[in-house]
């Protein structure tokens, strides 16, 4: 197949910036489509990383030593790079997590159990990762909610009608996903987020597949909760960002005690620290967070759009490459898709496709990807999902095609 | 055959292939060949927990030699010829030898290296309740 790509960006300088990439597996040169389990890193962050533990090591704040201003300068300058990012109105909303499962489980316990009570009830979809379902479950056991669903229909799209019939008075939270990390649906999130708000509901987004292709805007969006992880978006592990409005998160309670997060503490009374710092107690990962401006300046240098339709264009490519082979089913026909294609191969099983493409040097995920009842829904055990990034080629998405041609073979 | 002897058979086999693939290949053929279980045998107290794709092990006690039938879901090939290698080693011994072998050909012919590590921690719930059941009827 001839792939001519319209992008202006050059991909090869790109590729060159990934040191992972040039490498090896068994025998053959890697080709990367696990992005949406994690991104690889581009030079400049793992820059960062070993710049700050070779020059700037210190806890942050209230230091007063040079090493430790310097630490605490570039920690909330990464605050500061996401507030942009996100467009966010003030630095202060930016709280610093472990990752989007880190947020959502900030969220369900302290707005949550503060603010919810018997019969009250949250709403969340099909397509949710087990971390936007489980923490609401957890939410709902405690305090005796309701938990109620959002449908989908067979191309992976909500059903906005039936969320419409859904939401009542007692809707206290609507927690959904901006793309669904198992078939790559982007969800039409302002229109959720505006129908909540007007039955007086506050709105999460789950943005953890979001962040690496869409352009984010949380004062556009209104959502109430913006949650995403660094790690998806080039940035090291470990490292998230729970975005809140000032005045929700100034009236939840913190989520953990300890250091960092207090005013003043007695034996007889502790008082809170203001955000962002209430909601991150303890030693912080100093490293991680100030990588992550380099990531977010990586994705910058490029351009969020560049991106997103460079991506778009291995998307297109890879749906038609692989509606070509027999027998192959793409799970997720969703009109608005990310760089994301999960599907079956017939008689054959999901698990022995990633060994055999793995033998070729091809990483994919596969199983039911954190969304067990996503795929009882579809009615499939689980699928093979490949996902792509900025650093992939057309080239790499025929090395795919000719893997599953092999995968077929050896099975026949 | 001892236990041992069909060991070293397999990883007599498996030195026919130098590439990862040819040997999955011949994993799959193996799996290909494994006689499936009756239904009734396909019950939630022969589920092996830790795969990915459903298998199921039944163990009997026929003249005090443990025997092992085992099956894996009809697509699931390269779990199907595993499961094929592990009876071919394990069944119909004396449970003393079971629950005492050393099953040294995992590593020599790389299965280690040709199966996901999800796959072998399946791989091993499956040799822990063969060696349970020849401890409990050693």
């Amino acid at each position: 197949m001839q792939a001519i790509t319209q992008t202006p960006l050059d991909i090869q300088k790109i590729r060159a910036d990934f040191p992972v990439l040039d490498q090896l597996v068994n025998g053959r040169p890697l080709v990367y489509f696990d992005n949406a389990a994690t991104t690889q890193k581009p030079r400049t962050v793992l820059d960062a990383l070993t710049r700050y533990y070779e020059h700037d090591n210190a806890n942050i704040h209230r230091g007063i030593h040079a090493l430790a201003e310097r630490a605490t300068a570039n920690f909330e300058a990464t605050r500061r790079a996401i507030q942009t990012f996100m467009n966010a109105r003030e630095a202060e909303e930016i709280i610093f997590t472990y990752g989007t499962t880190d947020g959502i489980n900030l969220v369900a316990k302290t707005y949550g159990q503060t603010y919810l009570g018997p019969g009250d009830e949250i709403i969340i979809s099909t397509l949710e990762h087990h971390s936007n379902i489980v923490p609401w479950q957890m939410l709902c056991e405690a305090r005796g909610c309701v938990l109620k669903v959002i449908p989908i229909n067979d191309e992976g799209e909500l059903l906005m009608d039936e969320y419409e019939k859904l939401l009542t008075e007692r809707t206290k939270i609507v927690s959904v996903v901006h793309v669904s990390n198992a078939l790559g649906t982007i969800n039409p999130i302002k229109t959720i987020i505006d129908k909540a708000h007007g039955v007086g509901a506050v709105v999460l987004i789950d943005g953890a597949q979001a962040t690496s292709h869409i352009d984010i805007d949380v004062q556009a969006l209104d959502c109430d909760f913006y949650v995403f992880s660094a790690h998806k978006l080039f940035g090291p592990t470990g490292m998230g960002v729970l975005y809140g409005k000032r005045a929700i998160l100034e009236a939840m309670p913190p989520f953990r005690g300890g250091g960092e997060m207090i005013k003043e503490v007695t034996f007889e009374k502790t008082t809170y620290n203001d955000i962002p710092y209430k909601f991150e107690a303890g030693t912080p990962n100093i490293a991680d967070v100030i990588a992550v401006k380099n990531a977010i300046e990586y994705v910058d240098s490029l351009g969020k759009e560049n991106i997103a339709a460079y991506e778009h264009e291995l998307l297109s490519y890879a749906t038609d490459a692989l509606r070509s082979i027999d027998g192959l089913r793409i799970i997720g026909n969703a009109k608005e898709k990310v760089s994301v294609i999960s599907f079956v191969l017939d008689g054959i099983h999901h698990e022995d496709t990633g060994v055999i493409l793995d033998q070729q040097g091809i990483a994919v995920r596969t199983g039911h990807h954190c969304t067990q009842p996503l795929m009882r829904r579809l009615g499939i055990a689980g699928t093979t999902r490949a996902s792509f990034s900025v650093y992939n080629t057309t080239d790499e998405i025929d090395k795919l095609v000719k893997g599953l041609h092999r995968v077929k073979a050896m099975m026949a | 055959m001892t236990i041992n002897e069909k060991q070293d058979e397999i990883i007599e086999e498996f030195d026919l292939f130098d590439d990862q693939l040819d040997k999955t290949q011949y994993i799959i053929d193996l799996g290909k060949k494994l006689p499936p279980l009756p239904d009734s045998l396909h019950v939630p107290e022969n589920l092996i927990p830790g795969c990915q794709s459903k298998v199921w092990l039944n163990s009997e006690l026929n003249n005090d030699l443990v025997h092992f039938e085992a099956d894996a879901e009809p697509t699931a090939q390269i779990s199907r010829g595993l499961v094929s290698l592990l009876i071919r080693v394990l069944s119909d011994q004396k449970p003393d030898d079971v629950a005492t072998a050393d099953l040294y050909f995992i590593d020599r012919i790389g299965l280690s290296n040709l199966v996901t590590s999800r796959r072998a921690g399946g791989m091993a719930s499956m040799i822990q309740r063969m060696k349970s059941f020849a401890m409990a009827n050693a």
